[in-house]
């Protein structure tokens, strides 16, 4: 008995040790906790029980896997070591209890806590759509450590238990129960009988047979870690992303020979969690805790959510919304309007919910209602319609009459400030932004855009709002392109630029890709749609003295419009756009076209810093992160700049400034590093 | 004369007001020999909840669910309470089906208005629903017989057998629409029962196919002039959208209607598919509130149900249940056709309802069957059915007498009407009938 470990012996003589950590809401293993695992083991040990269950006394899941926030500031290579190999340890100790042990697993279990459960001779798991199991470590730029990776080989076999490792792929529990990773998958009411029936049957623990092993055999193995090499080339390059690599390295150096796979597990892992790739990638999972923890759910009880304008935005607004619980109505002048929104929400239950019940009741809550009747029942009401101000403002004028006094209006406004917006209302405080990103169903980030008229508590509604419905929300200032757009729209600006002065489309992507955007700057413009580019461009240009290219107008104007037009800057074929091979001589490189690209970002980055877009630099570099993809390994735009040295930069930038334009002029803001 | 008044006052309703808060029906999809795009309970769910939103009521605040539904598919066993669930009433809102064939609408209507005339309930969500494309195909006795054979055959030889006594006869399917269309005691089908009343009262098939093409005309006219703010639409998976009773035809005409044949008797019969109720797809769902729950709630009124009656008769003659349910009605209240402002008679077959105001106008029909000194009025045609009916717009069978109700209100509201009247025959030989009133043209 602990803080965080109970102790029950049953009148079978089962020791049921309950998981309830004292110190957070969800079961993590924190050194302390681990410690105090190793004492109930010895408890529990001399009780001399019949069997053990480790369960969890968490609604929310298992174990959420090792606390993540001790590894941003490790100490060094040689202390992540030895805190590994005490890890070791400790899951050493529970592997040779001197009876059966079983995990019943319900809800989340992930990463160490996978690894713990595979410590113990069994694992049920239930069939709830809630349960999740997997090694998602690669995502942090490191591999499975606690023994993971040499059990979860034993167990699956080397094939199996690589791709699950690789790939950071959480599965259900049924699929786990199909590879093996559990012996039994049983609905949740029956989690306990079969953990009791699991140690009353007593079977040798389950191993991968010999055909499962026959790849760790010497000839085959360096075969198997490079054909998995170059699947995993397909999604991540090495110099970005060296986990998966290095644990293929750790597998081909010793797969078969467990004493030699534990020392080198803890060997790699350790100097991996100190790598710049795994810190950044921590420092980014953080940055995703600290945008959850700006709204507070209880702040605000919604239900209902209303949204007009039944466009791709609007629509995908509201299906999200639906599908993450709330009873939504969906609003536009005549039904015509909504049918493709429904249709697309339809497709989008089946795809994330699949089981047919609750497809059925995703679709029921989302009602289309051309009426308008929702707003008057509605807590959240989201206008989204196209980008006028009179239609807009007019419309405001027939909702707010009609919402519920304490309801939350929100507009979707990419580029309307929320003062002209509300200059109507009887209280302009209640209106503020809600900026969603396109698709809304991958996009995390949630801008909420507000201004000093804003009521403080429509703020900490909206916040509270984008909790519910599961995005990240980032406070902006309203401003032109607010913070995403904003600095998104120099770094593709400036593509165009560089299509303009001969840089073949391809490479420019290519620099943008090499340097780690998860896609190049001129497919993401023909993806966005050349035509949405152009007009934000042009909002943008007034207020940023940014001059719109004319290649782009010359394209929207021939009516290629991108990836939907079938051409944009690229040829675009089954989806996909068609880049010409590219040989010859360009007069730039590729780290000064990166450069090129990166360094606008950057520098509008320091810009609403200055103007005090966003509060600091950390929420500055979540929102680019989450909001467009920015290369998550390198911990954000201003993360970035300052590793390489802002010094550095800023001399880049002069630089740039004189062999390419004033467009590389050094925001003032750049003072406050010196 | 006393003793049949006193006779007929025991059908009547009693207790306190009931009062019809208002109402939504889906569009009536025509079945076109498959599966339609919704079952019985997502149609309910859609008009339901468009109701529920309209008026502001939160669907826990519901005390209970009635619905009538003759045939709910497999899954959907009691779709009452499926609808309820899937409306967010909560789990602790009760539901139920009830099933009268034709008029179970009516019959959810006429069982909550009871439920709150007698104080057991306030506020209670009722209608009907029914998806008659999805009526299933079965396998028939015999092949459900060797079926239980074959599960029993357990070697190799047995199953041989087994399969050796496999006929053709053994796959004719049993379509469950068919047989809900026939009556299992006299053994004739409704359009046969039609046929009687045509022969009976001399309907000829030239005025039959003139109530058709006038029922078709009067529905495409309410469209036109946007009268049927009682439909919402109903939006399917593939991005389609149904926003009208799609078996309407504008352009039916007599010479068109004439060249059909007759389905029933043939081939000397007179009633075919262009003068019958169309098989379709439709809900229509209705809230009934006390007083109390008005008032509480803030709720609007679009009338009361004052009373209803349900009358039994030949089956072979069931087209004319209406007769009999709507004269004691009118009996007990002292009432003739002139004080009744609005009448929806549910649509069967053109000529039920011409046999039925036939009958209501004949002094002899009145006299031997309703017992009656004199005859009623006749009924005034421009009174009657005014914006079509299920020969033009379908006839879901478990949601018309739903939809007639509130239809007869909602053409009650719009000509500031005080009494209007809601009936429908029934297979199986009854006559089903609600009385609905608003007074002085507001409703309370």
């Amino acid at each position: 008995m602990n803080r965080h470990f109970s102790i029950e012996k049953d009148a079978q003589g089962i020791a049921w040790v309950c998981f309830d950590s004292a110190d957070s809401g969800a079961n993590v293993l924190t050194e302390e906790v681990l410690e105090a695992f190793d004492q109930t083991l010895v408890q529990v040990a001399q009780m001399h029980p019949r069997g053990m269950v480790v369960i969890s006394g968490k609604s929310s899941g298992f174990i959420a896997g090792a606390d993540v926030k001790a590894f941003a500031d490790v100490p060094g290579v040689a202390s992540a070591e030895q805190h590994i190999l005490r890890v070791h340890e400790i899951f050493h100790r529970l592997e040779s209890m001197a009876f059966p042990t079983v995990a019943a697993i319900s809800g989340f279990c992930l990463g160490g806590g996978l690894e713990l459960a595979l410590a113990c001779d069994y694992r049920v798991c239930t069939k709830d759509a809630d349960t999740r199991l997997g090694f998602p470590e690669v995502k942090l730029g490191i591999f499975p450590g606690y023994g993971g990776s040499v059990r979860a080989t034993r167990l699956l076999g080397d094939i199996k238990a690589l791709e699950l490792m690789l790939g950071g792929r959480t599965l259900s529990g049924r699929a786990a129960l199909r590879i093996g990773l559990v012996d039994q998958a049983v609905p949740r009411r029956q989690l306990r009988a079969a953990a009791m029936a699991l140690i009353a049957r007593n079977r040798r623990p389950r191993r991968a047979g010999w055909l499962k092993r026959l790849p760790r055999l010497f000839p085959l193995r360096p075969l198997s870690a490079r054909l998995l090499a170059g699947q995993v080339a397909k999604r991540a390059a090495r110099a970005h992303y060296p986990a998966p690599y290095e644990l293929l390295d750790h597998w081909r150096a010793c797969g078969g020979d467990e004493s030699a796979m534990y020392a080198s597990e803890a060997r790699n892992v350790a100097r991996l969690i100190n790598a710049s790739a795994a810190q950044n990638l921590i420092r980014v999972f953080l940055l995703q805790d600290r945008l959850k923890s700006e709204g507070n759910k209880a702040d605000f009880d919604v239900r209902h959510v209303h949204v007009v304008g039944g466009g791709v935005m609007g629509g995908d607004i509201a299906a999200w919304c639906a599908l993450r619980g709330q009873r939504v109505t969906l609003q536009d002048r005549a039904p015509e309007y909504l049918a493709r929104a429904v249709e697309r929400a339809h497709a989008l239950f089946r795809h994330k919910l699949r089981d047919p019940y609750r497809v059925q009741a995703a679709i029921d809550r989302l009602m289309p209602d051309h009426h308008g009747s929702g707003v008057r029942s509605a807590d959240v009401v989201i206008e989204a319609i196209f980008e006028d101000i009179d239609a807009k403002r007019a419309l405001y004028g027939q909702l707010e009459p009609q919402m519920k006094s304490d309801a939350l209006l929100a507009t979707n406004t990419s580029s309307i400030p929320l003062a002209t917006l509300g200059a109507d209302l009887a209280r302009p405080g209640r209106l503020v932004g809600l900026h969603f990103f396109n698709p809304v169903a991958k996009m995390p980030l949630l801008e909420i855009v507000h201004d000093q008229q804003t009521e403080a508590e429509a703020l900490s509604k909206a916040t509270a709002f984008a909790r519910h419905i599961d995005k990240l929300p980032l406070k902006v200032r309203s401003s032109p392109g607010f913070l995403v757009n904003r600095v998104l729209m120099p770094y593709l600006l400036e593509a165009v630029e560089l299509l303009e002065e001969g840089i073949p489309a391809t490479l420019v992507d290519r620099a943008a890709v090499a340097f780690g955007m998860p896609m190049g700057p001129i497919e993401l413009a023909d993806t966005v749609g050349l035509d949405i580019c152009l007009s934000v461009a042009d909002k943008m240009a007034e207020a940023l003295q940014n001059p719109v290219p004319t290649r782009l107008r010359e394209l929207v104007e021939a009516g290629h419009l991108g990836r939907k037009s079938g051409q944009g800057f690229f040829v675009w074929r089954d989806g996909r756009a068609v880049k010409p091979a590219e040989r010859g001589l360009v007069p730039l490189t590729e780290p000064e076209i990166s450069d090129r690209l990166i360094l606008r970002l950057i520098n509008e980055s320091v810009a609403c810093l200055r103007e005090g877009i966003v509060a600091d630099a950390d929420l500055l570099d979540a929102g680019v992160i989450f909001g467009t993809g920015f290369a998550p390994f390198r911990g954000g735009p201003m993360h970035y700049a300052h590793s390489r040295g802002t010094g550095e930069l800023q001399l880049r930038l002069n630089e740039f400034e004189d062999r390419f334009g004033q467009h590389f002029h050094a925001d003032p803001g750049w003072a406050a590093f010196a | 004369m006393n003793r049949e008044t006193i006779n007929h006052d025991r059908g009547r309703l009693r207790g306190r007001p009931v009062y019809v808060v208002d109402g939504v029906r889906t569009p009536f999809l025509k079945a076109r020999g498959r599966p339609g795009p919704f079952r019985a309970s997502d149609l309910a769910v859609a008009a339901g909840r468009a109701l529920l939103m309209r008026l502001g009521v939160a669907p826990d605040v519901i005390d209970q669910v009635v619905l009538g539904c003759v045939s709910s598919g497999p899954d959907e066993a009691n779709v009452a309470r499926v609808v309820a669930l899937r409306l967010g009433c909560g789990d602790r809102v009760p539901a139920w089906t009830v099933q009268r064939n034709c008029a179970s609408g009516m019959q959810a209507l006429e069982s909550a208005a009871l439920d709150i005339a007698s104080e057991r309930s306030e506020l209670v969500l009722a209608g009907g629903t029914e998806a008659m494309s999805h009526h299933p195909v079965m396998l028939n006795e015999l092949m459900v017989a060797w079926l239980g054979a074959w599960s029993q055959a357990r070697s190799l030889g047995a199953r041989g057998r087994a399969l050796m006594q496999l006929r053709a006869r053994h796959f004719q399917p049993v379509i469950a629409l068919l047989r809900g269309l026939t009556d299992p005691v006299v053994g004739l089908s409704m359009g046969q029962t039609a046929e009687e009343l045509a022969e009976r009262f001399g309907i000829t098939r030239d005025s039959m196919d003139a109530y058709a093409v006038r029922s078709h005309q009067r529905l495409a006219e309410a469209r036109e002039r946007q009268r049927l703010d009682e439909i919402e639409p109903l939006y399917d998976s593939q991005g389609l959208v149904y926003a009208h009773d799609d078996g309407l035809r504008p352009d039916s005409s007599l010479e068109a209607l004439a060249r059909l044949r007759p389905v029933f008797d043939r081939p000397i019969g007179r009633v075919t598919a262009g003068n019958s109720a169309q098989v379709s797809d439709g809900a229509a769902l209705l809230l009934l509130a006390s007083s109390d729950a008005v008032e509480r709630l803030d709720l609007p009124v679009l009338g009361r149900i004052t009373d209803s009656q349900w009358a039994g008769l030949d089956p072979a003659q069931m087209g004319l249940g209406p007769v009999h349910a709507m004269a004691p009605i009118l009996q007990r209240h002292r009432l003739d056709s002139d004080a009744i402002d609005v009448w929806e008679i549910n649509e069967a077959f053109a000529v039920q309802v011409l046999a039925c105001t036939a009958a209501w106008q004949s002094g002899t029909f009145c006299h031997h069957v309703l017992q009656r000194d004199a005859a009623f009025a006749p009924i005034d045609e421009a009174k009657l059915n005014v914006d079509g009916g299920g020969v033009s717009l379908g006839h879901p069978v478990g949601a018309s007498g739903a939809r007639i109700t509130l239809h007869a209100l909602k053409v009650m509201q719009r000509q500031g009407a005080q009494r209007g009247i809601a009936s429908l025959c029934i297979g199986g030989g009854q006559g089903g009938a609600l009385l609905l009133e608003r007074d002085g043209g507001s409703a309370a």
